[in-house]
């Protein structure tokens, strides 16, 4: 350390990993990591206490709050953890700055777009008419 | 080391292939009986099963390893014994898991 640098040793390593950025976004993936714990495992019981797996027995399923909302959790948070971390992957492994740009710009759009046509589809069950 | 690797290749796989699989699911379930019944004929073929069966590991996978890794995040388990243990244990309870609900699933829904 020379003279006249006042800065402190944790000053000094910040902004310096591969994405320049990202203490809350490491923090984000965490807890949603936490929430899709219990969503996933929600999801595979689910599934597996169902009696029938036919259109109908998993359209009565999802037209119930107990059924509707935590599906609308798990395509909301899924796709923002799924974001999350390929987002790590991409700041890890493309080095050049435009191209991790443009990449992380594209995986947004296609996060944001795929939970959107998943919450759509989810929606048209949870509040259609039971046939 | 193998499974931290293992961790982002099956987030990746769960990113595209499951959050993929899932939204095709509900939308197909939202089109009515028919388009459901071409989702369910895809994924009944011996391609749509590996994919499913594949899908069915990487989730049990990544959950596991993902305990794994916030363990560590609290700065325990690092001790190389202790480590190298977690670390086959998500191994081994992915495949134990992934086969009950597939065993499951082939026995009780046809």
């Amino acid at each position: 350390m020379s003279l006249g640098d006042s800065s402190t040793p944790i000053g000094k390593v910040r902004g310096l990993g591969s994405a320049h950025e990202g203490g809350e976004h490491w923090i984000t993936e965490r807890v949603t990591s936490i929430a899709l714990l219990l969503l996933g495992v929600w999801l595979v019981a689910s599934l597996l206490l169902l009696p029938k797996l036919d259109q109908r027995t998993i359209v009565e399923w999802l037209h119930a709050p107990s059924g509707a909302i935590p599906m609308a959790l798990l395509i909301i948070i899924g796709f923002r953890h799924a974001l999350d971390g390929v987002k790590v992957s991409v700041d890890d492994y493309v080095h050049e700055e435009g191209s991790r740009f443009v990449i992380n710009l594209l995986l947004l759009f296609a996060a944001v777009a795929g939970g959107a046509m998943a919450l759509f589809a989810l929606a048209r069950i949870a509040f259609g008419t039971l046939a | 080391m193998a499974v931290s690797i293992l961790h982002r290749a099956t987030g990746i796989a769960l990113s595209f292939a499951g959050l993929g699989v899932l939204t095709w699911w509900l939308w197909a379930i939202a089109g009515g009986t028919d388009s459901y019944a071409t989702f369910a004929k895809v994924m009944t073929s011996p391609v749509g099963l590996v994919v499913l069966v594949g899908l069915t590991w990487s989730f049990f996978q990544h959950l596991l390893s993902g305990i794994r890794h916030l363990v560590m995040d609290t700065g325990a388990a690092f001790e190389l014994g202790i480590n190298k243990t977690f670390a086959i244990l998500t191994i081994v309870g992915s495949a134990i898991l992934t086969v009950l609900v597939w065993v499951y699933f082939l026995g009780v829904v046809k």
